[in-house]
Parts: C-alpha cells; sequence; structure tokens
C-alpha cells in the first residue's frame, strides 16, 4: 500500500462568489523511502499538495489518504494528533523558535508534543543534530546560526520523533546555491538513514534534479510525472 | 506542565521591556490595593475599638422607644427591677458574652458654683463598667488612672466641660437632676479625673457611682436604662445578637408583647456609615485592580499574539496541541500575574513594616489617630488571587485566539 494515496483531489477557495480553484483533479501515489520533489512556478498548486498532504487543509473533493488516514475525516485536533505522531515539517523560512537553542528547538517536538521522557528525549535530540552535523552549535540561539545551519537544525527538528514522512515546502528557496544543495544532499542522506519518506516543493530546476521523483503542477493540475531515479 | 511554564516565561523575556511595564503596573496595583487596605482597615479598627471598647459595648439592650429618644434622655423608658434581673439571667446565659455593665443614663445641671451648664451622665458600676468598656480608663487624660474608675461621691467629666467651666481635678462640684416624678435634687461631687472626648455617641458623656446616680434620681430599687454588652470575640456579634435578640423576644409584658430591643454599636453609631463607606472605597479600589490587570495582561498578550502568529502556525503545523497552545499563552497570562503579585505583596509588606516603626499620625475631629496598618493572611491571600485570576482571565481570549488558529493561514502571516 501507497503511503500517499490521492484520488481527483481537488482544493477550492472561495471568497464572496468568487472560485479559485488551487488544485484541480489531482491523483497521485507515494510509496515508503522515496525522494519526491513538487515541482512548478509560483501558483502552481506545490504548496496546497503539501499543505493537503500534511493534513493542514481537507481537500474540496477527491479523496487523499496519508498512512492510511482519510486527511477530510479529520478534525483540527486529530489533525494534529496524527501530524505530531506521523509527520515532520521543514519550511522555507525555516521556522525555529528564536527564544529556543538549537537544542530546544529540535527538543521541542519531543517535550511539547510527544511527551517523551528526559533521558530518551536527549540522547534522541543529540543524535540527531549530530546526524545534520550540528551537534557543536547545539547551545546557539537562531539568530547566531547562519541559514544554513538554521535549515539543518529545522531538518534535526522534522527528523527527531522519527515520522513516517518529512514534508518541505521550498526548503531551499532562501538559501544560497550551494547551501542548497547542500541541504537536499542531507535530507537525502537523512532519508537513507532513518528510511524516511521525503516530499518537498520546489521551483529550482538544479534542486529538481535532485529528487527520484518529481510531480510538476501547473494552474494547480498535475501535467507531468518523472522518475528519475 | 512545567515544560509549558518554562517556556512561557522565556516568550516574556523576549520583550523584557514590555513584560517589566505591565507587570510594574500590576505591582503598583496591587501596593495601592493593599496599602490601602491595611491603612483603611487600621482607621476603622482604631475608631470601632475606640467606639466599642470605651463607650458604647459591642451590644446594648433598652427599653423599647428608648433609643429613638436617647437624646432627651427618658427616665420614663427605664428597665424595671424585676425585668433586669430577667435580663441578666439571659444575658448570663449566652455564652458567648464576656461582660455587661447596667447603666443610668442621665441629664443633669453641672454647677462649679459660678457657672452651669448640661452634662449628659452615666451612672455606673465601676467594676462592671470597666468589663464592659475596658478602654474607658484610658480616656482618663487628667487625674489617677489607677483605682475604682468611680468611687461614690466622685464623678468623670468630659474635657470640653473641664476647659469651658476650668474646673480641675479635685475640685467639688454640683450635679442638680430631674426625677422621674418632676421632683429635683442635688448633690456635691468631686471631680475624679477628665476624660478625653471621642468622636459618636457617649462621647462627651460623664460618668458617676451608680450608688449616686440612683440617689440623685431618687430612685429606690435598681433600675436601668441601658445594658451595655461586651463579647468575647467581635467577629461573632451576627451571631451572639440573632441568639440574644431570641432570648430577650421571650422577655414580654402582661400583654405578651417583648419590651426589649437589642442594638448592635452598628446601629448605634454614626461611624458604622463611615466604616461602610470604607468598605466600598475598598470595592472600588479593587475593581480598579481588576481593570488594570485585564487591560494591561490582555493588551500584552493580544500583542504577543499577533506579533508570533507565524510562530503559532509553526507550532500548530508540527503537532502541538491546540490545548498546549491555549496553555503557552495563558502561561503566559499566568506568569505576569504571579510576578506582579509577588513583588506587590512584597514590597507592601516592606512598607507596612515601615509604617509600624514609623506611625502616621492625622486629626480626625478633635482626636489624633495614630495608624498602625497590619495585613492579614486573608487580605494577602484575596489579593493575591484576585490578580493571578484576572491575568489568567485576561490572556484566555488572546490564547484561544492563538489555538484556533489555522496553521496555514498563520504559515503565511507577514
Amino acid at each position: 500500500m501507497s503511503l500517499i494515496e490521492a484520488s481527483s483531489i481537488s482544493r477550492i477557495y472561495r471568497t464572496g462568489d468568487v472560485e479559485v480553484a488551487a488544485l484541480r483533479d489531482v491523483s497521485l501515489s507515494i510509496d515508503a523511502r522515496e525522494f519526491v520533489a513538487f515541482v512548478g512556478p509560483s501558483g502552481s498548486g506545490k504548496s496546497t499538495l503539501l499543505n493537503l498532504v500534511g493534513c493542514l487543509d481537507h481537500p474540496t473533493s477527491g479523496s487523499l489518504t496519508v498512512m492510511g488516514a482519510d486527511v477530510a475525516k479529520l478534525d483540527r485536533s486529530a489533525a494534529a494528533a496524527f501530524r505530531g505522531e506521523h509527520l515532520g515539517f521543514v519550511f522555507q523560512e525555516f521556522n525555529l523558535v528564536p527564544v529556543l537553542s538549537a537544542y530546544e528547538n529540535v527538543e521541542y517536538p519531543l517535550l511539547m508534543v510527544r511527551n517523551w521522557p528526559p533521558e530518551k528525549r536527549r540522547a534522541q535530540v543529540m543524535k540527531m543534530l549530530a546526524a545534520v552535523g550540528m551537534a557543536d552549535q547545539a547551545h546557539k540561539r537562531p539568530d547566531e546560526l547562519s541559514g544554513g545551519q538554521k535549515q539543518r537544525v529545522a531538518v534535526a527538528r522534522a527528523l527527531v520523533s522519527e515520522p513516517q514522512l518529512v514534508l518541505a515546502d521550498e526548503p531551499t528557496a532562501n538559501l544560497d546555491h550551494d547551501t542548497a544543495h547542500k541541504v537536499i544532499a542531507l535530507m537525502k542522506q537523512m532519508r537513507d538513514e532513518f528510511g524516511t519518506t521525503f516530499v518537498f516543493s520546489t521551483h529550482d530546476p538544479k534542486i529538481m534534479e535532485a529528487a527520484e521523483r518529481t510531480f510538476m503542477l501547473e494552474d494547480g493540475r498535475l501535467v507531468h510525472q518523472e522518475q528519475r531515479a | 506542565m512545567i515544560a509549558t511554564l518554562k517556556l512561557s516565561a522565556r516568550n516574556l523575556m523576549r520583550y523584557q521591556r514590555r513584560t517589566w511595564l505591565t507587570a510594574g503596573l500590576i505591582t503598583i496595583g496591587v501596593v495601592a490595593m493593599l496599602l490601602f487596605v491595611s491603612a483603611a482597615g487600621s482607621f476603622k479598627n482604631v475608631m470601632i475599638g475606640q467606639i466599642t471598647d470605651s463607650m458604647l459595648g459591642h451590644l446594648q439592650v433598652h427599653r423599647k422607644g428608648y433609643v429613638a429618644s436617647v437624646d432627651n434622655l427618658p427616665l420614663n423608658l427605664n428597665i424595671g427591677a424585676k425585668m433586669l434581673e430577667r435580663v441578666k439571667t439571659e444575658l448570663a446565659a449566652e455564652p458567648g458574652i464576656a461582660a455587661m455593665s447596667v447603666r443610668l443614663k442621665l441629664g443633669a445641671m453641672f454647677s462649679n458654683y459660678t457657672e452651669t451648664t448640661s452634662i449628659r451622665l452615666n451612672g455606673v458600676d465601676p467594676q462592671a463598667e470597666e468589663a464592659a468598656a475596658p478602654g474607658l480608663r484610658t480616656r482618663i487624660i487628667d487625674g489617677d488612672k489607677t483605682g475604682p474608675l468611680v468611687a461614690p461621691g466622685q464623678l468623670l467629666i468630659p474635657d470640653l466641660i473641664a476647659k469651658g467651666l476650668k474646673v480641675k481635678v479635685g475640685d467639688t462640684v454640683v450635679l442638680v437632676a430631674t426625677n422621674r416624678d418632676g421632683s429635683v435634687n442635688g448633690k456635691n461631687f468631686t471631680v475624679r479625673g477628665v476624660l478625653e472626648q471621642v468622636t459618636g455617641p457617649g462621647g462627651r458623656d460623664g460618668y458617676l457611682h451608680t450608688d449616686d446616680a440612683r440617689e440623685l434620681l431618687r430612685m429606690d430599687e435598681p433600675e436601668a436604662m441601658e445594658v451595655a454588652i461586651r463579647l468575647h470575640d467581635m467577629g461573632a456579634l451576627p451571631k451572639v445578637e440573632a441568639s440574644l435578640a431570641s432570648r430577650l423576644e421571650k422577655l414580654t409584658n402582661k400583654e405578651g408583647k417583648p419590651v426589649l430591643e437589642l442594638h448592635s454599636w452598628k446601629a448605634l453609631s454614626p461611624f458604622a456609615n463611615i466604616a461602610g463607606m470604607i468598605d466600598l472605597m475598598t470595592l472600588f479600589i479593587r475593581v480598579m485592580l481588576v481593570a488594570i490587570v485585564l487591560v494591561s495582561v490582555m493588551n500584552v498578550m493580544l500583542m504577543a499574539v499577533y506579533e508570533r502568529i507565524r510562530e503559532i502556525g509553526t507550532l500548530a503545523a508540527i503537532g502541538t496541541p491546540p490545548r498546549r497552545i491555549l496553555g503557552l499563552y495563558v502561561g503566559e497570562g499566568l506568569l505576569l500575574g504571579l510576578i506582579g503579585a509577588a513583588v506587590g505583596v512584597g514590597l507592601s509588606l516592606g512598607v507596612v513594616a515601615l509604617l509600624n516603626v514609623y506611625p502616621l499620625q492625622f486629626p480626625f475631629g478633635r482626636q489624633i489617630i495614630t495608624l498602625q496598618p497590619t495585613l492579614s493572611l486573608q487580605e494577602i491571600a484575596t489579593v493575591a488571587l484576585l490578580v493571578v485570576g484576572m491575568a489568567v482571565l485576561a490572556s484566555l481570549q488572546p490564547a484561544w485566539r492563538a489555538s484556533r488558529m489555522d496553521p496555514i493561514q498563520a504559515l503565511r502571516h507577514v
């Protein structure tokens, strides 16, 4: 069974009498351990699709299951619990909590979402920081880190609770070219190391090349998919 | 819970100036509230203590109708000898009563042989009076403060008359009184002491021995105009008053109607209204404190939510349960309230301690009142709980807003 199964999903936003279709009739299937990119220009529906897969939004029509869960049937609390249990997120602007150190940012999901015991938590956080090469920067606050370092911490935070799926919305958009490639390489390395499925969005053709499978979106429609490796 | 509070504390420290300003505002409110309560409470206690301990007692028993015409000191509304014995029996059976003093109240002409004026007098048994009004002796500003309060042939006079008629301790004066039948009687007295005048009814009365009062009024049997009662615990006043009222209700005349009336000091002294006003002002200040806490904490929390919308979206996206996001913001309000209350209580205790070392004095009527403010644990707990409760309440709406935020909208916020 696929990890993600979308069947003719659409997402239509209504503002008064105006309807905007952000996603139209998209069907796709993603298996475990895949390294997948949603690609396309701005406004193509990449982020909308990621939001739906990340249980942050509900499809207007169609069926979407993520790890067997029907996304449309999850209410606010159930969706939050599902995200905390099964998903990791990496954001374009890193979105680290500024008052917490790198260690504390990575610890946050285990402490505030999963309630892991302190010893187990400490070992896991250090393991993840070491895995992304940030163990020696653990005590630093986000404003003391470079963009690339922040995104490494963000990747560690996404992986720390050992989710099956990590979703990354334009994770390299705010990074220079070299750093962007390093972050993508890190994500791939994490996939290899921990077996986590990675789905990220990008509009950068060079970054897109790192994906093993790409789904090309235009005007909310899935126009092309390609297996690269 | 602890983790949530720790993160709330970190969040508060993001904008330290704002946090300390808000906590400072709450602190000022708490200090103002507690100092007012302690100073006003001290003033109230001094005045009530003076009124009850040196004049009225806590409760008084009269013949029905006496209090309504007390200004005329009527001699025809006495409690008769037989009824007085029954009253004493009932009072002795009431466990909350510590002491009672039977008083004969009369108006008389006071003369130093050259000038004459009117005087209000209480004929008392010195021992019983001292037990029921232990503060009376402290009002002796001229004369021997030891020995019997007033012996037969002696007189305690108010300072107003002593000054007006230039009468000193040891002088001989004469009292002339009219009895119930309209006949006049006079008797010589020695001035035993001069009493400080105090605010309230009876504050300008003189005192003589009950035997002298009976002699002046040509009263054959031991009658009374008033029985002053002192309780073991003033806090038990409502309970004892109710119990005693039902006891006295049973003492009826030949027609089966009650002949006595019972009044607490509150009904007899106008200061009870001032005390009521002080309580009302305390309530107003409490309402102001609530408003200060509500407005300042809500303002800070609304700002905090607005400034951290994207962060809220991030926390929600990575699976933080809505109740935990709610807890984070309520925690910030709680901590603001706790800091303000703790610092406020600490400062107030310090100022109160200082005021006890260097007491404040101010004139009230012809008296000098010395304030000795105190803060009860109950008052401190009430104010602290009020402040913390209001801080939590004020943070609930912004916290609820944060917890209900759509993660996608929040993440898009610029």
